[in-house]
């Protein structure tokens, strides 16, 4: 039997940053009163697995994070990030729900593709979102743009792309392009998705080559790498995903007040609000691939005291001026949801009836010939 | 203009920043000398202490790591034939053979200086370049991509020379490898036989160390003696390899200049570049006799090119946020971490910075390769040791190295497994590097091909930038025929008729691995092509053409042996299947002892019973092994098969 027996060792720079931090500390007694003194024992160090790679998107994420948590956190705990990268994240979080231990010393974090293989009944998931409790939640947005030859404008855009075929770039099939590929669907445009491609990086390559016709980018690389774009005349914007708000209902992006959602989008084009089986694959997806993207996740059975700690932790530091400024750049303008909240939104999101999933499975089929 | 490149320069010297850059440099090179870490354990090491830095010293100890990572792995691949990263896979193999002819100080050496050019020239092209790269990177469309990634595979009929078919077949399975997993077109997974671990392919570091370094230890275990043969003389090699570099100053401007550019295209960096130059090489040279035998050459020209790739491949991250190398990937997250967004910023608003991560590159690069240079020298005597004694330090550091691709047991059978087609083919003389360029470049050529199909349909058979490279390959593909057509016409002119028909009639060879061989990819062939049979279209086509090209390949050589009487000849296997199954036996071991337990008793046993050391030096070499993997795990937050005994004694 081919089970991944592994053990992990880790400790000694974080020791010697614990040292350093112990020096620190009787350096300054008198600064250092201010530890709070909690009922609670907050494990010393906390391993923090991450399904991804080194440098990955989730992964620069928890590195965020981990120093913010580790600072709010009473007796500030070592946060040590353990990348098990491999199968686009089931790897990491199979092994996590085989190992971690309820002791709240082992977060995970997830991201999309954490969430979609258990959506999508993907065989080699052997974990149950169901096991977990969150801690905190990021948000992301997305926006669709177009080449302005299709037109200068987005209404001239928006007509055109209804009118014939276009290309747009994508990832693979069941990846975080799924809700963009049922919103446009779902529009009535005829969109030919060219997959493989190995990142969202690659598929702005091919639309700023000109290659695509349209392109999908989430928030952060939207600001920096198609808002110049965007300046230049070389893109036109078409309408963003939304947010969801505490009601569940999508709602206006706050990075892109300007820009309508899809849900308006869709009313302005068929007159009527968007519903239906597709509307409500959409919503799923959309929820769990975006309203809450990644997640900071704990067994369940970790002490509910301690899960409170850190959800106090977590609504202590997000709601600094400091905290903002330098979210601004990593999240977006988006502030981290925590707590119930998150599972409740979750819950609604993860579980899809039959109809729904029944709808997706021909859908990727006939459309893209994909199976599920 | 010129105030933002003095101020970049002024950064560059600041007493924090260089103290930085070194230490980057150092970390780098550790990494960089331990096969299968490369730049993304170097990272991980730096990356908590980033949260925070100032911009420019952050990014100048990432540079110092980034930079002498494809520097540094040269180590393993002369003096020990093994790949430690895809830079350096055709390093291995003049590098290695010239370590076995005891010149591993000549290879070294001459490595080493033609990095640190190779690094400056780098840098000096792209400070030029970056400002102009924009256009240039997004005329490179998938049609232009995926003539590049023909124009690598086109280096397998360079590199197979006289045994074509059997160099093509090498290939078709390599490619056909290469398929295993998800299929870009359509999402569908392939040839992964219900095994979790295929799902992803295989990894790129154990398919390298299994055809390239297993075959090596096998082979050299069976021959005894040193790496380096009775006849060495290390001392002198170090000074010849240096002025084998000045010998070939036009090879080497060539080489760096062909990495920075082929570096700046997203996507495929790393992968073919080393073995376009070598191409490159080979077929630039008058004399093709001794490549893959220990050319100097072989070794100056992808090493010249890796680093000047891993400035170019710079260009892609910084302006595109399209990281064009796995150490380039973790650098991005580094630049992200630090709150600076790749993309046109980076030379609109922050281009004093842009310009202090480029000659980061170059001063890291001289530091680096300055240090390896003096290295060198002393290192190589490690080729002289007795090669019993190595084995099991090399085998526990191969597997040491397989294991942290995915961390899975998979990869350590995976790394039996290619081991097994490795010494099959070392031993029949087939060519590897045909297999692994195959192996590597499935995956690009197959998605660029059908992006091209989508996007371009026939259109892209008419851009200028196919029609050029498609010239290109052609002429690899026929210069080398015509040109030996012509000297064979000459010679037959000049000695007469009948030194030509000898010439021309050389019998192929056949042996019984050969035999073997071919019945043994025959069958791989009819076993995949009923595994891809319900594959859509789109999903199957590249695994169906790897399959024809396999399938056809073998055929051809055997309808060439039967119709011209093959020469048999003797191939010796019975002692390398021995060394192979007791390899198979110590992963069996690693799997249910723990690695750590298994691996130190393993090299007890074998350094008392097989290299009959004395006992004392026996258990301390095996102590260092438990010492080395231990403070491993402990800096690096590495992970080990863990088994039965691993967790009892080290927790």
């Amino acid at each position: 039997m081919l089970t991944n027996q592994t053990a992990t060792a880790c400790l000694s720079l974080e020791r010697l940053r614990n040292a350093m931090l112990l020096g620190g500390a009787i350096a300054g007694l008198g600064l250092t009163t201010a530890v709070q003194a909690q009922d609670v024992d907050v494990p010393d160090n906390i391993k923090w697995t991450i399904p991804f790679g080194v440098g990955g998107g989730t992964d620069v994420w928890a590195r965020f994070f981990s120093p913010w948590f580790s600072e709010s956190l009473p007796g500030e705990p070592t946060i040590m990030i353990d990348n098990v990268p491999g199968g686009g994240s089931i790897n990491g979080a199979n092994l996590f729900a085989v190992r971690a231990k309820a002791d709240g010393s082992h977060w995970l974090g997830t991201s999309a593709s954490t969430q979609y293989p258990v959506m999508l009944d993907d065989p080699r998931v052997r974990y149950d979102y169901s096991d977990w409790t969150p801690i905190l939640a990021t948000p992301t947005g997305g926006v669709i743009y177009a080449q302005p030859s299709l037109g200068e404008t987005p209404d001239k855009a928006l007509n055109a792309l209804l009118k014939k075929p276009v290309q747009m770039a994508a990832q693979n099939p069941t990846g975080v392009e799924l809700p963009v590929l049922i919103a446009l669907d779902m529009l009535g445009a005829d969109v030919q998705a060219v997959f493989g491609m190995r990142s969202r990086g690659e598929a702005r390559l091919a639309f700023e080559r000109g290659e695509a016709d349209i392109g999908f980018q989430t928030t952060s690389a939207y600001l920096s790498n198609v808002e110049p774009l965007v300046e230049a005349g070389k893109a036109v914007p078409l309408f963003s995903l939304g947010v969801l708000n505490d009601e569940g209902k999508i709602v206006r992006d706050p990075a892109f007040p300007d820009l309508p959602t899809f849900n308006e989008i869709y009313r302005q084009v068929h007159d009527e609000a968007p519903s239906g089986n597709a509307f409500e694959a959409f919503r799923k997806f959309f929820a769990s691939g975006y309203a809450l993207q990644k997640l900071i996740m704990v067994p369940k059975d970790t002490p509910q005291a301690l899960v409170d700690t850190y959800r106090q932790a977590a609504r202590d530091f997000v709601h600094t001026q400091a905290f903002k400024d330098e979210a601004a750049a990593q999240l977006g303008p988006y502030t981290p949801v925590i707590g119930d909240t998150v599972k409740r939104h979750l819950d609604d999101a993860m579980s899809i009836d039959d109809a729904t999933r029944d709808w997706l499975a021909d859908w990727l089929q006939s459309e893209h010939g994909a199976k599920i | 203009m010129l105030d933002i490149l003095l101020s970049g320069l002024g950064q560059l010297f600041t007493l924090s920043h260089l103290l930085f850059m070194v230490l980057g440099v150092l970390v780098g090179l550790v990494v960089g000398i331990i096969p299968g870490l490369g730049g993304i354990a170097g990272m991980s090491l730096l990356l908590p202490f980033l949260y925070g830095m100032e911009p420019s010293v952050a990014l100048g100890m990432l540079m110092g790591l980034v930079a002498v990572i494809p520097t540094g792995d040269t180590f393993a691949s002369v003096l020990l034939g093994i790949p430690g990263s895809s830079a350096s896979q055709a390093t291995v193999i003049d590098g290695f053979s010239l370590a076995k002819r005891g010149q591993a100080a000549r290879a070294l050496s001459s490595a080493f200086l033609c990095s640190m050019i190779g690094g400056v020239i780098g840098a000096v092209i792209l400070t030029g370049f970056i400002l102009i790269a924009r256009p240039l990177v997004l005329s490179f469309s998938s049609s232009e991509l995926f003539m590049l990634t023909l124009l690598g595979l086109s280096m397998v009929a360079v590199l197979s020379g006289r045994d074509l078919f059997k160099g093509l077949a090498a290939c078709g399975l390599g490619l056909l490898v290469g398929t295993i997993g998800m299929a870009p077109a359509t999402g569908e997974f392939r040839m992964n036989f219900g095994l979790n671990y295929l799902y992803d392919g295989l990894p790129l570091v154990v398919v390298g160390l299994g055809i390239f370094a297993i075959p090596e230890i096998v082979d050299l275990l069976v021959k005894r003696g040193a790496i380096a043969g009775e006849s060495a003389r290390l001392g002198k090699g170090w000074r010849q390899g240096i002025q084998d570099v000045g010998k070939n100053r036009g090879l080497v401007a060539r080489c760096a200049a062909i990495g920075s550019l082929i570096g700046t295209i997203p996507g495929l960096a790393g992968s073919v570049v080393d073995w376009l130059t070598y191409g490159h090489a080979v077929q630039s040279a008058k004399d093709k006799s001794e490549f893959g035998k220990g050319d100097i050459r072989g070794v100056i020209a992808p090493e010249s090119a890796n680093n000047a790739c891993a400035c170019g491949a710079m260009v892609p991250t910084l302006l595109f946020g399209v990281p064009g190398s796995g150490s380039a990937a973790v650098f991005l997250g580094g630049m992200l971490l630090l709150g600076l967004q790749p993309g046109v910023g980076m030379i609109e608003t922050h281009l004093d910075l842009t310009y202090t991560i480029i000659w980061s590159l170059a001063l890291a690069n001289i530091l680096g390769a300055g240090l390896c240079l003096v290295l060198a020298r002393p290192v190589a005597n490690l080729t002289r040791i007795p090669f019993a004694t190595l084995a099991p330090l090399i085998t526990v550091l191969i597997i040491f190295a397989a294991f942290q691709a995915t961390r899975a047991a998979g990869d350590l059978v995976a790394l039996g497994i290619v081991g097994v087609i490795g010494v099959l083919f070392n031993q029949a003389g087939w060519s590897r590097p045909a297999f692994l360029i195959g192996f590597v470049l499935a995956p690009g050529a197959e998605s660029y091909f059908y992006q091209a199909v989508q996007f371009q349909g026939m259109n892209a058979l008419l851009r200028p930038g196919v029609l050029v490279i498609g010239g290109l390959i052609l002429a690899a593909m026929f210069i080398p025929i015509l040109r030996s057509l012509w000297i064979k016409r000459r010679q037959a002119t000049l000695v007469g008729a009948e030194a030509a028909s000898k010439a021309r009639s050389e019998p192929p060879t056949l042996g019984i691995i050969d035999v073997v061989l071919f019945a043994a990819l025959l069958g791989t062939a009819v076993v995949a092509w009923i595994d891809v049979s319900d594959l859509t279209l789109l999903g199957g086509i590249m695994p169906r053409l790897a399959i024809a090209v396999l399938a056809i390949s073998c055929v051809m050589e055997i309808a060439r042996c039967l119709i011209r009487r093959p020469q048999w000849q003797p191939q010796a296997i019975g002692l390398q299947g021995l060394w192979l199954a007791g390899f198979f036996f110590l992963v069996g071991a690693i799997l249910l002892l723990g690695f750590i337990t298994a691996a130190t008793l393993f090299s007890l046993v074998f350094l008392l019973a097989i290299a009959r050391l004395k006992p004392w030096v026996a258990v301390a070499m095996a102590l260092g092994v438990t010492a080395f993997l231990m403070g491993m795990a402990e800096f690096l937050t590495l992970t080990y098969p863990r088994g039965l005994v691993d967790p009892w004694l080290f927790g």
